[in-house]
């Protein structure tokens, strides 16, 4: 069974499209891609697969269960965590505390335990803590832990965001755009952090246009063209789809695999 | 237990205070309305600083639980404490209500409505005179007594005031060192990027905004029978407005410096008292010189003003001129 | 019942005027620089206490005389909120901004105090209070001033707006800041004028509307208040709805009070207010905005 099933995805804003009869599945324990040229409806996709848009038609499932209609956070509880294209980081906050919000799931104290502060909140706090390290050492972060959110630069950020999810240690991890703004060395490493990721059992949800990085570190890309599915398949097989290189890839473009 | 010194230090700084200054009207009397505004402040800074959510009506709360005292003890006869306990329970059960769907809204809008709300309860207040007296108040509200112990004395009062403050103190600050503290800063950071993380942003900006509104509730019924007698003045928008400048001007998010706050705006009238007629033109000077130029607030500005100071020192360190502005 | 009715209804109007210019200076300045400006209710009450200050005593000022150079007073008095309270706290957050602007309206309400005391000031009616009938009904010749004086603002303000260089200018800077300064247009400037018309606005309404309500020191915070209650239910940022919401609340009030209770009267704005952003936020003639994620 795979992990995340989209059947006849539709949604329209107005008068506008933005996704149409889309369907797709993402298989468990693998790096999926989605590209399209802006507009294609990518983010729109994402924020339906999260609740934080409802589809007009279609269907979303994750691990057998339907998603539709859930509020986000409860879509979080199913085991489904994700990063922004336009980072929203909690800037009020240092960068540990930011990462430890990515644990709230996994701690249940509720607001009357932890104004008493009972024995369980503590144990609860030093556990998140440790949670909190791992995902920052994941992501090479751990040296910036005392900082605020607000003081750190870009790229940091971008992959303070990915240590903030992976604190949630979700089954499925969608990244909008996580080397949006990033230069090349910093493009490695998160390749490198995406497969890390992927490698330690988590499946990668990918949104991205550095084609680069696209071919290099997924097992299945689908392209999207006007909110429709245009191709789906592996890198080599999306490379030589005439389709695909007509409308998006423009022409005959060789990338290192 | 590093986190509370800060409490514990406060705490010695409450038990001195009417030991050096014995019999002083600045420190029982002034010093114990400070005290309860401050329990306002702590409980209204939960909302607005760590939550981020502006509430322009707070003094409605803080009226329903005194006259929840007021009426359940001087018309029914009832004793004070289940009074204090009903009015507890009710105006959690009336933000409660509230909550919800004035919560969905933000920014100027919210602010609009909590004043609206506010406002409402308080021609209420003046319009059922059967229940509260109307505009001329409710008088003869009993004193408290604790197994025996009548509060009837200035210094009592400011004892009833330092114990209650820091309890509510205590679990604030509990509350922002945990889970839940941290939901509230993530909600007022990216609400969004909240509810992607599994906080469901609705019953937390819900829980807070019950949290503040019960503290309050619990600082009303205090003030009944601190007073002995109560009337909707001093329930109106204007103490909403200066529950409000006092949150900030001890910078949100600071718990300590909404205390500050509640401390400076009790004493600043005290001070003014002296300038008379120019009292009202003075205070919304100072409000609105204190947006524009300290905007974090005043603990917070002084706190980085003397860090400033203090790095400026003239036994500067080796690196010399490297570090430019801190 | 009918006459009654209509009574109500002609009170409604003259009370809903008043709202609606009040309203009108409140979506103004949202519009040109996203502020809610607390102080509004302030500006009504400058206009009224000048013009009695100025033409009051031996050494009076005429009434038109009075009534302009009060109207001038209060025009300053909106500029210099802008260039000394508003523009050095530009980009803060909304919760500073409201502080910022109620402590102005405090600071108002101050100097009014100090000046001219708690006392309750009449103004002399612009001709006479011969009433009129209409009816069973009556109306005074200062209601029609106010509803007159109000229609003339509006349409005023209305091609100010639409038909001149600087009230698109305005809006312009509203839409865009950057863009706005690109093109060319003075941006600072502009939001002066901004706020010395809605300034403008609210001292016609205290001028107006004095002879039949008085006027003292704090008889802007209520009208404030109910002006943004006003703006809100015609629209936040629509200019003309917050006219119609003026009125629309205006008359409700008056219907209310007059068949229901009179003590509640002030609590009829809020609840409206309320009902709208529970319900329907954008108010009546408002448009909806979502958030890009």
């Amino acid at each position: 069974m795979a992990l995340l099933e989209v059947e006849d995805l539709t949604k329209s804003f107005g008068g506008v499209t933005a996704i149409a009869d889309l369907s797709f599945q993402v298989p468990e324990d693998r790096v999926y891609s989605v590209i399209g040229p802006n507009g294609a409806g990518k983010t729109t996709l994402f924020n339906m697969l999260c609740g934080i848009y409802v589809p007009d038609e279609g269907c979303i499932r994750f691990k057998g269960e339907e998603i539709i209609g859930r509020q986000p956070h409860r879509v979080a509880m199913l085991g489904v965590s994700r990063t922004f294209q336009n980072l929203q980081m909690f800037f009020n906050m240092s960068v540990l505390d930011n990462v430890m919000v990515g644990c709230h799931l996994r701690t249940r104290s509720g607001l009357i335990s932890a104004a008493l502060r009972l024995p369980r909140v503590i144990h609860e706090e030093k556990q998140a803590r440790q949670w909190a390290r791992a995902a920052l050492e994941v992501c090479n972060l751990d040296h910036f832990i005392d900082q605020r959110a607000d003081a750190l630069p870009y790229g940091v950020l971008k992959r303070l965001e990915i240590a903030r999810a992976l604190a949630a240690n979700p089954s499925l991890l969608m990244m909008d755009e996580p080397a949006a703004g990033l230069n090349e060395t910093e493009t490695l490493e998160m390749r490198n952090l995406i497969r890390r990721i992927c490698d330690a059992g988590v499946t990668v949800l990918l949104v991205e246009h550095n084609m680069g990085l696209v071919m290099q570190v997924s097992d299945r890309i689908l392209v999207l063209d006007y909110g429709s599915r245009l191709a789906e398949g592996t890198p080599a097989e999306i490379q030589n789809d005439p389709n695909v290189i007509q409308a998006y890839l423009g022409g005959e473009v060789q990338y290192a695999v | 237990m590093k986190r509370l010194t800060g409490f514990w230090a406060f705490t010695v700084f409450l038990v001195l205070l009417p030991i050096a200054f014995p019999d002083n009207y600045y420190v029982t009397v002034v010093g114990g309305t400070a005290l309860l505004n401050a329990i306002l402040a702590v409980g209204l800074n939960l909302l607005m600083g760590y939550a981020g959510q502006i509430s322009l009506g707070h003094a409605a709360f803080f009226g329903i639980g005194a006259y929840s005292s007021a009426i359940l003890t001087t018309r029914y006869g009832w004793n004070a404490w289940p009074a204090m306990a009903a009015g507890f329970a009710f105006t959690g059960l009336l933000a409660f209500l509230v909550a919800r769907p004035i919560l969905r809204l933000k920014g100027h809008y919210l602010a609009m409505a909590t004043l609206g709300l506010g406002i409402i309860v308080h021609i209420t207040l003046v319009q059922t005179e059967g229940l509260t007296g109307g505009p001329d108040g409710l008088s003869g509200i009993p004193g408290l007594s604790l197994f025996g112990w009548a509060v009837d004395s200035d210094l009592r009062w400011y004892m009833v005031m330092s114990a209650t403050l820091l309890l509510v103190l205590w679990l604030a600050l509990n509350i922002i060192a945990s889970r839940s503290g941290r939901a509230l800063r993530a909600l007022h950071g990216s609400e969004v990027a909240a509810e992607m993380m599994g906080i469901d942003t609705t019953a937390t900006k819900t829980g807070v905004f019950v949290v503040a509104a019960l503290t309050a509730s619990l600082a009303g019924s205090l003030f009944a029978h601190q007073q002995a007698f109560i009337s909707p003045d001093s329930f109106s928008f204007f103490f909403s407005i200066e529950l409000v400048t006092m949150v900030v001007l001890g910078g949100m998010a600071s718990t300590y410096g909404a205390i500050f706050g509640a401390l400076v705006l009790t004493f600043l009238p005290e001070l003014l008292v002296v300038f008379e007629d120019y009292e009202v033109m003075i205070f919304g000077a100072i409000l609105m010189l204190m947006m524009i130029f300290l905007p974090q607030g005043l603990f917070v500005g002084l706190q980085n003003l003397l860090r400033r100071l203090w790095a400026r020192r003239p036994a500067a360190a080796p690196e010399g001129d490297s570090h430019g502005a801190a | 019942m009918f006459d009654q009715i209509l009574q109500f209804l002609l009170t409604g109007v003259t009370v809903g005027a008043t709202y609606a210019l009040v309203a009108l200076g409140f979506a103004i300045i949202y519009n040109a620089s996203d502020v809610v400006n607390f102080a509004q209710g302030e500006f009504v009450m400058i206009g009224a206490m000048s013009a009695v200050a100025l033409s009051a005593g031996e050494n009076g000022l005429p009434m038109l005389p009075a009534m302009i150079l009060a109207v001038l007073i209060t025009i300053g008095v909106g500029i210099l909120l802008q260039r000394f309270a508003i523009a050095p706290a530009r980009g803060a957050s909304v919760v500073t901004t409201i502080i910022i602007t109620i402590g102005a309206s405090i600071f108002l309400r101050g100097v009014a105090l100090l000046l001219w005391g708690k006392d309750i000031f009449a103004m002399a009616h612009f001709s006479g209070e011969t009433p009129l009938h209409i009816g069973n009904a009556t109306l005074l010749p200062q209601n029609l001033w106010v509803m007159g004086g109000a229609a003339l603002m509006v349409i005023g303000v209305h091609l100010f707006f639409n038909y001149t260089l600087h009230g698109k200018a305005i809006l312009a800077c509203a839409c865009n800041r950057t863009a706005a300064n690109l093109v060319g247009i003075n941006v600072g400037m502009m939001m002066l004028v901004a706020y010395g018309l809605s300034a403008l606005l609210g001292a016609t309404a205290g001028i107006l509307v004095a002879p039949i309500t008085f006027t003292s020191y704090d008889a802007g915070v209520m009208l404030g208040l109910k002006g943004f209650s006003a703006a809100i239910l015609g629209g936040f940022g629509n200019p003309m709805g917050a006219v119609a919401g003026g009125l629309l609340l205006g008359l409700i009030e008056s219907l209310s009070a007059g068949l229901i209770s009179s003590g509640y009267k002030d609590a009829i704005g809020f609840i409206i207010l309320l009902l709208v952003l529970f319900f329907r936020p954008s108010g009546l003639f408002g448009k909806a905005s979502a958030e890009r994620v």
